[in-house]
C-alpha cells in the first residue's frame, strides 16, 4: 500500500518524531517503497496459522513479588538531563 | 606491529598462564596498535588507563596462579554494552554522553573471567544497519582493500567495528550482537569468525535493545577456536533476562577439533538467489566438498519461506525497535532538546538525536503497530515466521546443521548501498533466517574473491547446538586454511 503525506505526518506524531514538512513527501516515497516490498508477504498462506510470538518455546519464569534493588536514587539521576532534590525535573506538564 | 597483537586469543591466554608475557605487556601492544589504527574509525572510545589497571589485576592473579579462562587477554567492547561509568552509546547522538551505572551481564561474565577492556566499538546507529554508515561517530572502515584500489570499503555492520578491530589485531577478539545478521555478516566481509548463538544463551540484560525478540551477543575472533573461547564466557543463564535460556553452558572450545564424521549436512536450494557472484556460488559448493571429504554426508533441504524472511523482519523488527526506542523521551537520560511544550521536547529530541535510518524504522514499526493495520502486518508477520521456524524444524529432522553462503556479496564501497534501503536490507538474505527461527549460526572465512576480498561460508545449527557448529567450523577452518591478512595501509 503506498501511503501519502497525511499518513506519514500521522505516523511521525504518533512515533513523537518533528519531521519537517519539506521531509515528509521523500518519506512517504521512501516507506511506501518498503511497504510494498513487505507485501509479498501477502503470497504466503497463514490459515491456521499459531503466530510466534516468542524466539524460544520457553514459559516465562516467576519469582518472588518482593522488592530486590532499590536505594539507587543516585544511580538513576547520574545521567539525567536535569535533576533537583533526588527528582528529575521534567517540563510543565499543566497549565 | 608486535608479534603480540598478531596472537589468536586461545594462544594469548596459553601465553599469558605460562607467564611468557605479562598482562599490561599484551595491553599496552595493543593500545600501540589501537593508536596507528585510528583511521580505520573502529573504536568511538578508547580506555587505556581502564585496560591497564585491568590488565595489572590480571597480572596479580596469573602471578597467584589464580587466572581465569580469559586472564589478561585484551578485547573489544561494541558499544551497544552498557559498561559500568564508560561512555555507551549505541551509535546514537541520544544517547549522548550516557554513562551507565551498571555492567551488561555479557561484560561482567567477561571481566569475572579475567578479559581486559581495550575500549568501545564502532557501530550502526542502534544496531541498525548493514555497512556501519548509520553511526553517529561515522563509518568503520575495512581493513581489506581490493587489489590494485585504494577505495574505501565496508567492513559491514551493524558490528563493523567489532569485526574491523579483530581484522586489523587490534583487539584479540571482540563482543558483537545480531538482530538479522550484525555478527555473521561483518565476520565475512573481513575474513573473521563470527558467531551469534541461540536465542537465550546470552543474557540481554544491559544490551541496548534494537529488537528484542531477535538481539543476541555474540563473539568476533580471528579463528574459530576463539570464538568457542569467548562464547564460553559470555554464555550463561541470568535471572535478570526473562528470556535467558536455563542451560549449561558446554565447554565450546572442546567441540573444535572434534570429528564430523558422518553428520548429515543440508544444503538449502532456496539459498541459490538470482543475481548472487557466481565465486560465492563457487565458494559454497567447495564448502560443500570439504564438508564430504571431512566425512559428512550431504542432503539437499528445502526451506521454501526463505524469501519471506527478510519482509517479515522489516515488520517484526521495527515493530520491536519502535516500543523500545520510545524510552528516548529526553526526561531520564541522554540528549534533551528544549522547547515550548512537552510535546515539542520529545519531538525535536527524537528529531535531533535519531539518525535518518533508526527514524525510518520506527516510522514503519509506528505504521504497522497503528490502528487498523496491525492484523495486515505485524500478526501476518508473526505467522510468517512461524512458517519460517517450521521449516528449519523439519529440515532439522534430517540433517544436522546447514551449510549456506554468508553474505550474498564481498565488502562494498561506501556510500554504494545506503542510498537505497531495500538494497541494504539484501545484506541480510542468507542470515536473517537464523535470527526470526532463534538458532545458532557461525560464519567462517573460506576464500577470496577474484579482487582479493574475503567471503565467508555459515553453518546453522539446532537450538542450543553450537557444539556441533563448532566442530563443523573447526572442520571447515581446516580445509579452507585460510591464512590471508589484509595488507597493511593504515
Amino acid at each position: 500500500m503506498a501511503i501519502d503525506v497525511d499518513t506519514v505526518r500521522k505516523v511521525a506524531n504518533l512515533a513523537q518524531i518533528r519531521e519537517p514538512e519539506e521531509r515528509l513527501a521523500s518519506l512517504a516515497a521512501e516507506l511506501s517503497g518498503i511497504l510494498q516490498w513487505i507485501e509479498q508477504l501477502g503470497e504466503v498462506d497463514t490459515d491456521g496459522v499459531e503466530p510466534m510470538t516468542s524466539a524460544v518455546a520457553v514459559a516465562l519464569p516467576m519469582r518472588e513479588d518482593v522488592v530486590t534493588e532499590g536505594g539507587a536514587t543516585g544511580d538513576i539521576l547520574a545521567n539525567a538531563p536535569k535533576s533537583r532534590d533526588g527528582f528529575f525535573v521534567v517540563p510543565k506538564v499543566v497549565e | 606491529m608486535s608479534a603480540l597483537t598478531g596472537l589468536t586469543l586461545t594462544a594469548a591466554v596459553e601465553g599469558l598462564r605460562k607467564r611468557a608475557f605479562s598482562a599490561r605487556e599484551i595491553a599496552q601492544a595493543h593500545q600501540e596498535a589501537i593508536a596507528a589504527a585510528r583511521p580505520l574509525n573502529a573504536y568511538v572510545l578508547e580506555t587505556p588507563e581502564r585496560a591497564l589497571e585491568m590488565a595489572a589485576v590480571s597480572d596479580e592473579r596469573l602471578a597467584r596462579g589464580e587466572g581465569g579462562p580469559l586472564e589478561g587477554a585484551p578485547i573489544g567492547i561494541k558499544d551497544l554494552f552498557c559498561t559500568r561509568g564508560v561512555r555507551s552509546t549505541a551509535g546514537s547522538q541520544i544517547l549522548g554522553n550516557f554513562v551507565p551505572t551498571y555492567e551488561s551481564t555479557v561484560t561482567a561474565n567477561l571481566w569475572r573471567d579475567g578479559a581486559v577492556m581495550l575500549g568501545k566499538l564502532n557501530m550502526d546507529e542502534f544496531a541498525m544497519g548493514s555497512s556501519n554508515e548509520t553511526s553517529a561517530f561515522g563509518p568503520v572502515i575495512n581493513p581489506w582493500r581490493s587489489s590494485g584500489s585504494n577505495r574505501a570499503l565496508s567492513p559491514g555492520g551493524s558490528s563493523g567495528g567489532s569485526a574491523t578491530a579483530v581484522a586489523s589485531d587490534i583487539a584479540l577478539a571482540a563482543t558483537a550482537t545480531d538482530t538479522g545478521g550484525s555478527i555473521r555478516q561483518p565476520a565475512s566481509l573481513t575474513g573473521t569468525v563470527g558467531v551469534k548463538p541461540t536465542y537465550g544463551r546470552c543474557s540481554r540484560w544491559g544490551v541496548v535493545a534494537f529488537a528484542s525478540s531477535l538481539d543476541q551477543a555474540g563473539p568476533i575472533a580471528k579463528s574459530v577456536a576463539d570464538a568457542a573461547l569467548l562464547l564460553r564466557s559470555m554464555s550463561g543463564h541470568d535471572p535478570k533476562d526473562s528470556t535467558s535460556i536455563p542451560a549449561e553452558v558446554p565447554d565450546f572450545p572442546a567441540f573444535v577439533g572434534k570429528s564430523v564424521k558422518g553428520l548429515r549436512i543440508g544444503v538449502p536450494k532456496e539459498y541459490r538467489v538470482d543475481g548472487m557472484p557466481a565465486e560465492i556460488d563457487a565458494l559454497w559448493t567447495r564448502g560443500v566438498e570439504w564438508l564430504r571429504e571431512a566425512g559428512c554426508e550431504i542432503v539437499e533441504v528445502s526451506l521454501p519461506h526463505t524469501k519471506y524472511a527478510l519482509p517479515a523482519y522489516y515488520i517484526i523488527a521495527p515493530a520491536e525497535a519502535s516500543s523500545n526506542l520510545a524510552r528516548y523521551d529526553g526526561m531520564r537520560y541522554g540528549l534533551r532538546v528544549e522547547g515550548q511544550s512537552l510535546s515539542d521536547v520529545y519531538q525535536l529530541t527524537r528529531a535531533t538525536g535519531f539518525g535518518d535510518e533508526v527514524k525510518r524504522r520506527v516510522l514503519i514499526g509506528t505504521y504497522v503497530l497503528s490502528a487498523g493495520y496491525y492484523d495486515a502486518y505485524y500478526l501476518k508477520a508473526l505467522k510468517v515466521r512461524r512458517r519460517i521456524a517450521d521449516d528449519f524444524e523439519q529440515a532439522f529432522g534430517k540433517v544436522d546443521a546447514l551449510l549456506t553462503p554468508t553474505a550474498p556479496s564481498a565488502a562494498f564501497g561506501l556510500g554504494e548501498a545506503s542510498g537505497d534501503p531495500i538494497a541494504m536490507y539484501l545484506n541480510d538474505i542468507f542470515t536473517v533466517t537464523v535470527n526470526l527461527a532463534g538458532l545458532p549460526g557461525i560464519s567462517v572465512p573460506g576464500g577470496l574473491d577474484a579482487k582479493g576480498l574475503p567471503l565467508g561460508l555459515q553453518l546453522i545449527g539446532r537450538a542450543l547446538d553450537e557444539g556441533t557448529l563448532f566442530s563443523l567450523a573447526g572442520a571447515l577452518e581446516k580445509a579452507a586454511a585460510f591464512k590471508a591478512r589484509p595488507e597493511r595501509w593504515w
